[in-house]
Protein backbone atom coordinates (compact mmCIF):
# COMPACT_ATOMS: atom_id res chain seq x y z
CA UNK A 1 0.00 0.00 0.00
CA UNK A 2 1.04 3.61 -0.74
CA UNK A 3 -0.34 6.75 0.19
CA UNK A 4 -1.35 8.57 -3.00
CA UNK A 5 -2.00 12.55 -3.18
CA UNK A 6 -2.78 14.75 -6.12
CA UNK A 7 -4.41 17.63 -6.94
CA UNK A 8 -7.99 16.50 -8.25
CA UNK A 9 -10.47 19.09 -9.57
CA UNK A 10 -8.22 21.65 -7.88
CA UNK A 11 -8.49 19.74 -4.59
CA UNK A 12 -5.38 18.65 -2.70
CA UNK A 13 -6.62 14.84 -1.75
CA UNK A 14 -5.03 11.55 -0.71
CA UNK A 15 -5.58 8.01 -0.53
CA UNK A 16 -4.18 4.66 0.76
CA UNK A 17 -4.13 2.05 -2.29
CA UNK A 18 -2.37 -0.54 -3.18
CA UNK A 19 0.43 0.19 -6.13
CA UNK A 20 -1.58 -1.95 -8.68
CA UNK A 21 -4.52 0.59 -8.42
CA UNK A 22 -5.39 2.24 -11.62
CA UNK A 23 -6.10 5.81 -11.67
CA UNK A 24 -9.48 5.15 -12.85
CA UNK A 25 -10.09 3.25 -10.00
CA UNK A 26 -8.09 5.89 -7.53
CA UNK A 27 -10.59 8.13 -8.85
CA UNK A 28 -13.89 6.64 -8.75
CA UNK A 29 -13.32 4.03 -5.52
CA UNK A 30 -10.90 6.00 -3.83
CA UNK A 31 -12.14 9.84 -4.03
CA UNK A 32 -16.22 8.29 -5.32
CA UNK A 33 -15.99 10.40 -8.18
CA UNK A 34 -17.80 8.11 -10.52
CA UNK A 35 -18.56 10.76 -13.32
CA UNK A 36 -15.31 8.76 -15.11
CA UNK A 37 -16.62 5.67 -16.46
CA UNK A 38 -14.34 2.25 -16.83
CA UNK A 39 -16.20 0.83 -20.02
CA UNK A 40 -13.36 -1.40 -22.00
CA UNK A 41 -10.84 -1.41 -20.26
CA UNK A 42 -8.50 -1.91 -22.32
CA UNK A 43 -7.14 1.54 -23.57
CA UNK A 44 -9.53 1.28 -26.45
CA UNK A 45 -12.79 3.06 -25.77
CA UNK A 46 -11.80 6.60 -23.86
CA UNK A 47 -14.86 6.37 -21.36
CA UNK A 48 -11.82 7.23 -18.56
CA UNK A 49 -9.89 9.76 -19.81
CA UNK A 50 -8.98 12.51 -17.79
CA UNK A 51 -6.42 15.13 -17.86
CA UNK A 52 -3.01 14.25 -15.81
CA UNK A 53 -1.50 17.63 -15.82
CA UNK A 54 -3.04 19.23 -18.74
CA UNK A 55 -3.28 16.23 -21.19
CA UNK A 56 -5.89 13.91 -21.55
CA UNK A 57 -4.96 10.19 -20.74
CA UNK A 58 -6.45 7.03 -20.34
CA UNK A 59 -7.02 6.37 -16.57
CA UNK A 60 -7.90 2.98 -17.09
CA UNK A 61 -4.12 2.88 -18.52
CA UNK A 62 -2.21 4.49 -15.53
CA UNK A 63 -1.27 3.47 -11.85
CA UNK A 64 -3.03 5.68 -9.37
CA UNK A 65 0.86 6.14 -8.22
CA UNK A 66 1.98 7.02 -11.19
CA UNK A 67 -0.27 10.12 -11.12
CA UNK A 68 1.14 11.08 -7.73
CA UNK A 69 1.77 14.44 -7.09
CA UNK A 70 -0.10 15.42 -10.37
CA UNK A 71 -2.76 17.60 -11.10
CA UNK A 72 -5.91 15.57 -12.26
CA UNK A 73 -8.58 16.82 -13.56
CA UNK A 74 -12.24 15.03 -14.44
CA UNK A 75 -15.40 15.85 -15.78
CA UNK A 76 -16.73 16.67 -12.51
CA UNK A 77 -13.78 19.75 -12.54
CA UNK A 78 -15.03 21.27 -15.58
CA UNK A 79 -18.30 23.34 -14.46
CA UNK A 80 -18.05 26.37 -12.71
CA UNK A 81 -20.61 26.14 -9.84
CA UNK A 82 -23.83 25.61 -11.30
CA UNK A 83 -22.30 27.01 -14.51
CA UNK A 84 -21.79 24.24 -17.26
CA UNK A 85 -18.21 24.13 -19.33
CA UNK A 86 -18.94 25.01 -22.77
CA UNK A 87 -18.50 21.65 -23.68
CA UNK A 88 -20.71 20.59 -21.94
CA UNK A 89 -23.54 22.79 -22.38
CA UNK A 90 -23.03 22.29 -26.00
CA UNK A 91 -23.35 18.34 -25.76
CA UNK A 92 -26.90 19.51 -23.77
CA UNK A 93 -27.93 21.95 -26.24
CA UNK A 94 -27.01 19.76 -29.33
CA UNK A 95 -27.97 16.07 -27.80
CA UNK A 96 -24.61 15.04 -28.39
CA UNK A 97 -25.26 11.76 -26.11
CA UNK A 98 -27.65 8.75 -25.76
CA UNK A 99 -27.51 6.65 -23.05
CA UNK A 100 -24.70 8.81 -21.62
CA UNK A 101 -22.37 6.24 -20.70
CA UNK A 102 -19.26 7.70 -23.01
CA UNK A 103 -20.22 11.21 -22.15
CA UNK A 104 -17.60 12.08 -19.48
CA UNK A 105 -14.42 10.63 -21.73
CA UNK A 106 -15.85 12.47 -24.91
CA UNK A 107 -16.21 15.89 -23.22
CA UNK A 108 -12.89 15.15 -21.35
CA UNK A 109 -11.11 14.52 -25.16
CA UNK A 110 -12.90 17.37 -26.23
CA UNK A 111 -11.99 19.97 -23.97
CA UNK A 112 -8.19 18.57 -24.34
CA UNK A 113 -8.54 18.67 -28.80
CA UNK A 114 -10.21 22.06 -28.40
CA UNK A 115 -6.99 23.56 -26.22
CA UNK A 116 -4.53 21.50 -28.83
CA UNK A 117 -6.03 23.08 -31.85
CA UNK A 118 -6.64 26.82 -30.10
CA UNK A 119 -10.04 26.22 -31.09
CA UNK A 120 -9.94 25.80 -34.25
CA UNK A 121 -11.45 22.80 -35.70
CA UNK A 122 -13.28 21.56 -38.81
CA UNK A 123 -15.62 18.35 -38.87
CA UNK A 124 -12.89 16.10 -40.03
CA UNK A 125 -10.13 17.40 -37.85
CA UNK A 126 -12.70 16.27 -34.92
CA UNK A 127 -13.61 13.20 -36.14
CA UNK A 128 -10.02 12.14 -36.17
CA UNK A 129 -9.33 13.11 -32.88
CA UNK A 130 -12.30 11.18 -31.76
CA UNK A 131 -10.10 8.14 -32.67
CA UNK A 132 -9.53 6.99 -29.31
CA UNK A 133 -13.39 7.16 -28.41
CA UNK A 134 -15.99 5.18 -28.73
CA UNK A 135 -19.65 5.58 -28.98
CA UNK A 136 -22.60 2.81 -29.24
CA UNK A 137 -25.50 4.73 -29.33
CA UNK A 138 -25.19 8.21 -31.79
CA UNK A 139 -23.33 7.18 -34.58
CA UNK A 140 -21.25 10.57 -33.21
CA UNK A 141 -23.04 13.10 -35.50
CA UNK A 142 -24.40 14.81 -32.59
CA UNK A 143 -21.29 14.47 -30.61
CA UNK A 144 -18.91 16.04 -33.63
CA UNK A 145 -21.79 19.32 -33.95
CA UNK A 146 -21.39 19.31 -30.02
CA UNK A 147 -17.57 19.79 -30.26
CA UNK A 148 -17.79 22.04 -33.21
CA UNK A 149 -19.96 24.47 -31.73
CA UNK A 150 -18.62 25.04 -28.15
CA UNK A 151 -15.13 25.48 -30.50
CA UNK A 152 -16.32 28.05 -32.36
CA UNK A 153 -18.12 29.69 -28.59
CA UNK A 154 -14.86 29.57 -27.14
CA UNK A 155 -12.96 30.92 -29.94
CA UNK A 156 -16.00 33.52 -30.80
CA UNK A 157 -15.70 34.39 -26.31
CA UNK A 158 -11.92 34.54 -26.49
CA UNK A 159 -11.83 37.03 -29.09
CA UNK A 160 -14.40 39.37 -27.66
CA UNK A 161 -12.64 39.65 -24.34
CA UNK A 162 -9.64 40.75 -26.68
CA UNK B 1 -3.45 -7.41 -12.72
CA UNK B 2 -1.74 -9.30 -10.58
CA UNK B 3 0.16 -6.97 -7.14
CA UNK B 4 3.28 -5.28 -8.34
CA UNK B 5 5.27 -3.04 -6.27
CA UNK B 6 5.83 0.52 -7.57
CA UNK B 7 9.02 2.49 -7.47
CA UNK B 8 9.85 5.84 -8.99
CA UNK B 9 13.36 6.84 -10.68
CA UNK B 10 14.93 10.10 -10.44
CA UNK B 11 17.34 9.23 -12.44
CA UNK B 12 18.88 6.12 -14.83
CA UNK B 13 21.42 5.00 -12.53
CA UNK B 14 18.50 5.10 -9.88
CA UNK B 15 16.48 2.97 -11.95
CA UNK B 16 19.04 0.87 -12.68
CA UNK B 17 19.65 0.29 -9.15
CA UNK B 18 16.32 0.01 -8.18
CA UNK B 19 15.70 -3.13 -10.56
CA UNK B 20 19.05 -5.26 -9.52
CA UNK B 21 17.31 -5.16 -6.02
CA UNK B 22 13.92 -6.37 -7.48
CA UNK B 23 13.14 -9.82 -7.52
CA UNK B 24 11.52 -9.82 -11.14
CA UNK B 25 11.44 -5.92 -12.06
CA UNK B 26 10.64 -4.34 -15.25
CA UNK B 27 11.07 -0.52 -16.59
CA UNK B 28 7.41 1.25 -16.70
CA UNK B 29 7.96 3.62 -19.61
CA UNK B 30 4.32 5.39 -20.22
CA UNK B 31 2.89 2.02 -19.87
CA UNK B 32 0.71 2.01 -22.88
CA UNK B 33 1.69 -1.19 -23.30
CA UNK B 34 2.82 -2.95 -20.08
CA UNK B 35 0.11 -1.46 -18.02
CA UNK B 36 -2.62 -3.49 -20.76
CA UNK B 37 -0.50 -6.76 -21.17
CA UNK B 38 -0.48 -6.65 -17.03
CA UNK B 39 -3.98 -6.68 -16.62
CA UNK B 40 -4.16 -9.22 -19.15
CA UNK B 41 -1.81 -11.18 -16.41
CA UNK B 42 0.62 -12.00 -19.74
CA UNK B 43 2.95 -10.14 -17.68
CA UNK B 44 3.32 -10.29 -13.66
CA UNK B 45 6.42 -7.78 -12.79
CA UNK B 46 7.11 -8.17 -9.21
CA UNK B 47 8.27 -4.12 -9.20
CA UNK B 48 7.90 -2.00 -11.94
CA UNK B 49 10.69 0.74 -11.80
CA UNK B 50 8.94 4.00 -13.44
CA UNK B 51 11.48 6.08 -15.55
CA UNK B 52 8.67 8.63 -15.96
CA UNK B 53 10.08 11.32 -13.86
CA UNK B 54 13.57 11.30 -15.08
CA UNK B 55 14.29 14.77 -16.75
CA UNK B 56 16.88 13.64 -18.89
CA UNK B 57 15.62 11.06 -20.24
CA UNK B 58 12.72 14.02 -22.09
CA UNK B 59 13.38 15.84 -24.74
CA UNK B 60 13.85 17.05 -28.51
CA UNK B 61 17.43 18.76 -29.43
CA UNK B 62 19.07 19.74 -32.99
CA UNK B 63 22.25 18.39 -32.94
CA UNK B 64 23.26 19.83 -36.46
CA UNK B 65 23.32 16.90 -38.48
CA UNK B 66 21.06 14.57 -36.01
CA UNK B 67 18.03 14.94 -33.73
CA UNK B 68 18.45 13.41 -30.42
CA UNK B 69 15.11 12.76 -28.99
CA UNK B 70 15.20 11.32 -25.22
CA UNK B 71 13.95 7.85 -24.90
CA UNK B 72 10.72 9.74 -22.58
CA UNK B 73 9.82 11.57 -24.70
CA UNK B 74 6.01 11.03 -25.49
CA UNK B 75 4.70 10.53 -29.00
CA UNK B 76 2.62 13.91 -28.83
CA UNK B 77 5.64 15.86 -28.09
CA UNK B 78 7.75 14.20 -31.31
CA UNK B 79 5.15 14.95 -33.31
CA UNK B 80 4.46 18.76 -32.88
CA UNK B 81 8.22 19.43 -32.24
CA UNK B 82 8.82 22.00 -34.60
CA UNK B 83 12.68 20.52 -34.88
CA UNK B 84 10.95 17.17 -35.84
CA UNK B 85 8.55 18.33 -38.36
CA UNK B 86 11.20 20.62 -40.29
CA UNK B 87 14.09 18.15 -39.92
CA UNK B 88 12.37 14.60 -40.04
CA UNK B 89 8.72 15.11 -41.61
CA UNK B 90 8.34 11.72 -42.12
CA UNK B 91 9.02 10.96 -38.56
CA UNK B 92 6.64 13.23 -37.09
CA UNK B 93 3.61 12.23 -39.22
CA UNK B 94 4.87 8.71 -37.47
CA UNK B 95 4.86 9.74 -34.40
CA UNK B 96 0.92 11.54 -35.23
CA UNK B 97 -0.33 8.19 -36.20
CA UNK B 98 0.37 5.85 -33.04
CA UNK B 99 -2.50 4.90 -31.19
CA UNK B 100 -4.60 8.01 -30.56
CA UNK B 101 -4.49 10.95 -28.81
CA UNK B 102 -4.51 10.30 -25.22
CA UNK B 103 -1.96 7.09 -25.78
CA UNK B 104 0.21 9.78 -27.99
CA UNK B 105 0.06 11.72 -24.43
CA UNK B 106 1.76 8.97 -22.13
CA UNK B 107 3.56 5.82 -24.74
CA UNK B 108 7.10 7.04 -25.30
CA UNK B 109 9.94 6.35 -27.96
CA UNK B 110 11.98 4.05 -25.71
CA UNK B 111 9.06 2.30 -24.56
CA UNK B 112 7.69 1.62 -27.93
CA UNK B 113 11.71 0.61 -29.01
CA UNK B 114 12.33 -1.44 -26.30
CA UNK B 115 9.12 -3.08 -26.71
CA UNK B 116 9.62 -3.93 -30.19
CA UNK B 117 6.11 -4.85 -31.39
CA UNK B 118 5.77 -6.12 -34.76
CA UNK B 119 3.22 -3.93 -35.44
CA UNK B 120 4.79 -0.76 -33.94
CA UNK B 121 5.13 2.05 -35.59
CA UNK B 122 8.67 3.86 -34.61
CA UNK B 123 10.97 0.23 -35.35
CA UNK B 124 10.59 1.33 -39.40
CA UNK B 125 11.89 4.84 -38.65
CA UNK B 126 15.00 3.66 -36.75
CA UNK B 127 15.98 1.13 -39.40
CA UNK B 128 14.95 3.45 -42.36
CA UNK B 129 16.86 6.56 -41.17
CA UNK B 130 19.54 4.29 -39.90
CA UNK B 131 19.04 5.69 -36.15
CA UNK B 132 21.31 4.60 -33.22
CA UNK B 133 19.79 3.57 -29.82
CA UNK B 134 21.77 5.05 -26.84
CA UNK B 135 21.19 2.94 -23.71
CA UNK B 136 22.62 3.02 -20.15
CA UNK B 137 25.33 1.08 -21.07
CA UNK B 138 26.59 1.55 -25.16
CA UNK B 139 25.16 3.04 -28.22
CA UNK B 140 23.66 0.63 -31.16
CA UNK B 141 22.59 0.70 -34.67
CA UNK B 142 18.96 0.31 -35.31
CA UNK B 143 19.84 -2.54 -36.92
CA UNK B 144 21.35 -4.48 -34.21
CA UNK B 145 18.96 -3.46 -31.93
CA UNK B 146 16.17 -4.80 -33.44
CA UNK B 147 16.26 -8.41 -33.30
CA UNK B 148 13.07 -9.90 -34.00
CA UNK B 149 9.31 -10.04 -32.38
CA UNK B 150 9.46 -8.83 -29.22
CA UNK B 151 13.01 -9.00 -28.93
CA UNK B 152 15.90 -6.04 -28.55
CA UNK B 153 20.04 -6.43 -28.35
CA UNK B 154 18.62 -4.72 -24.61
CA UNK B 155 19.66 -6.63 -21.18
CA UNK B 156 17.42 -7.05 -18.62
CA UNK B 157 18.76 -3.71 -16.56
CA UNK B 158 19.37 -2.22 -19.46
CA UNK B 159 17.61 1.36 -20.35
CA UNK B 160 17.12 2.98 -23.86
CA UNK B 161 17.72 6.42 -22.65
CA UNK B 162 17.79 8.24 -26.16
CA UNK B 163 17.39 7.76 -30.02
CA UNK B 164 19.74 9.63 -32.73
CA UNK B 165 18.44 10.37 -36.36
CA UNK B 166 20.45 11.73 -38.86
CA UNK B 167 18.64 14.30 -40.69
CA UNK B 168 17.78 13.05 -44.04
CA UNK B 169 17.18 14.56 -47.32
CA UNK B 170 13.46 12.86 -47.43
CA UNK B 171 11.86 10.91 -45.56
CA UNK B 172 8.08 9.56 -45.31
CA UNK B 173 5.91 7.13 -43.39
CA UNK B 174 2.77 5.58 -45.05
CA UNK B 175 0.82 2.84 -43.03
CA UNK B 176 -2.32 0.91 -43.57
CA UNK B 177 -4.08 1.17 -39.57
CA UNK B 178 -5.97 -1.87 -38.17
CA UNK B 179 -9.30 -0.48 -37.74
CA UNK B 180 -9.75 -1.11 -34.14
CA UNK B 181 -6.17 -1.28 -32.56
CA UNK B 182 -4.46 1.38 -35.12
CA UNK B 183 -1.36 -0.86 -35.06
CA UNK B 184 -0.05 -0.90 -38.47
CA UNK B 185 -1.18 -4.03 -40.37
CA UNK B 186 1.45 -3.03 -42.78
CA UNK B 187 3.59 0.53 -42.93
CA UNK B 188 6.55 1.85 -44.69
CA UNK B 189 9.02 4.29 -43.94
CA UNK B 190 11.17 5.49 -46.61
CA UNK B 191 13.81 8.04 -46.35
CA UNK B 192 17.22 9.38 -48.37
CA UNK B 193 19.77 10.56 -46.07
CA UNK B 194 23.61 11.18 -47.71
CA UNK B 195 21.95 9.85 -51.11
CA UNK B 196 21.63 6.38 -49.51
CA UNK B 197 18.24 5.22 -49.73
CA UNK B 198 16.71 2.92 -47.14
CA UNK B 199 13.04 0.99 -46.99
CA UNK B 200 11.38 -0.63 -43.92
CA UNK B 201 8.50 -2.05 -42.75
CA UNK B 202 6.64 -3.07 -39.87
CA UNK B 203 3.15 -4.77 -38.96
CA UNK B 204 3.99 -7.74 -41.77
CA UNK B 205 7.09 -9.64 -41.53
CA UNK B 206 7.31 -12.30 -38.77
CA UNK B 207 10.34 -11.31 -37.05
CA UNK B 208 9.44 -7.81 -37.08
CA UNK B 209 10.88 -4.84 -38.97
CA UNK B 210 12.86 -5.53 -42.09
CA UNK B 211 14.53 -3.52 -44.55
CA UNK B 212 13.40 -4.57 -48.47
CA UNK B 213 16.76 -4.59 -50.55
CA UNK B 214 15.02 -4.29 -53.68
CA UNK B 215 13.32 -1.25 -53.12
CA UNK B 216 15.99 0.29 -51.70
CA UNK B 217 17.83 -0.38 -54.65
CA UNK B 218 14.96 0.51 -57.41
CA UNK B 219 14.16 3.98 -55.60
CA UNK B 220 18.31 4.67 -55.62
CA UNK B 221 18.00 4.35 -59.52
CA UNK B 222 14.70 6.32 -59.52
CA UNK B 223 12.98 8.21 -56.49
CA UNK B 224 9.22 7.88 -57.52
CA UNK B 225 6.52 5.34 -56.65
CA UNK B 226 6.60 4.08 -59.91
CA UNK B 227 10.04 2.50 -59.41
CA UNK B 228 8.40 0.26 -55.91
CA UNK B 229 4.94 -0.41 -57.71
CA UNK B 230 6.67 -3.73 -59.38
CA UNK B 231 8.16 -4.58 -56.25
CA UNK B 232 6.96 -7.38 -54.36
CA UNK B 233 8.06 -8.86 -50.82
CA UNK B 234 8.42 -12.77 -50.24
CA UNK B 235 4.81 -13.56 -48.79
CA UNK B 236 6.36 -16.46 -47.26
CA UNK B 237 8.20 -14.28 -44.60
CA UNK B 238 5.26 -12.28 -43.68
CA UNK B 239 2.74 -12.25 -40.81
CA UNK B 240 -0.63 -13.96 -41.29
CA UNK B 241 -3.36 -13.62 -38.83
CA UNK B 242 -7.08 -13.04 -38.46
CA UNK B 243 -6.62 -9.43 -39.31
CA UNK B 244 -4.94 -10.13 -43.01
CA UNK B 245 -3.37 -13.14 -44.82
CA UNK B 246 0.46 -13.01 -45.55
CA UNK B 247 -1.05 -12.68 -49.16
CA UNK B 248 -2.36 -9.31 -48.72
CA UNK B 249 0.15 -8.12 -46.09
CA UNK B 250 2.27 -8.33 -49.37
CA UNK B 251 0.29 -6.37 -51.46
CA UNK B 252 0.18 -3.80 -48.54
CA UNK B 253 3.69 -3.64 -48.32
CA UNK B 254 4.36 -2.18 -52.11
CA UNK B 255 0.93 0.09 -51.54
CA UNK B 256 2.36 1.78 -48.34
CA UNK B 257 5.79 2.13 -50.13
CA UNK B 258 4.33 3.72 -53.30
CA UNK B 259 2.15 6.23 -50.90
CA UNK B 260 5.58 6.75 -48.75
CA UNK B 261 7.67 8.13 -51.76
CA UNK B 262 4.49 10.11 -53.19
CA UNK B 263 4.55 11.47 -49.63
CA UNK B 264 8.40 12.03 -49.18
CA UNK B 265 8.22 14.26 -52.81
Amino acid sequence: MTQVAMTLNGKKVSANVEDRTLLVHYIREAQGLTGTHVGCDTSQCGACVVHVNGRAVKSCTMLAVQAAGAEVMTVEGLANGPELHPVQAAFREHHGLQCGFCTPGMIMTAVDMIRRHNGVLDEDTIRHELEGNICRCTGYHNIVKAIKAAADQMVAMRTAAE
Amino acid sequence: MYETNYHRASSVEEAVRLLAGAEDGKFLGGGQTLIPTMKQRLASPSDLVDLGGIAAMKGISDEGGAIRIGAGTPHYDVATSDIVRNRIPGLASLAAGIGDPAVRHMGTIGGSIANNDPAADYPSALMALGATVVTSKRELAAEDFFQGMFDTALDEDEIVTAVIFPVPEKSAYAKYPNPASRYAMAGVFVAKTGGMVRVAATGAGQNGVFRIAEMESALAANWSPSAVAGVTVDADELLSDIHGSAEYRANLVTVMAKRAVAAAG
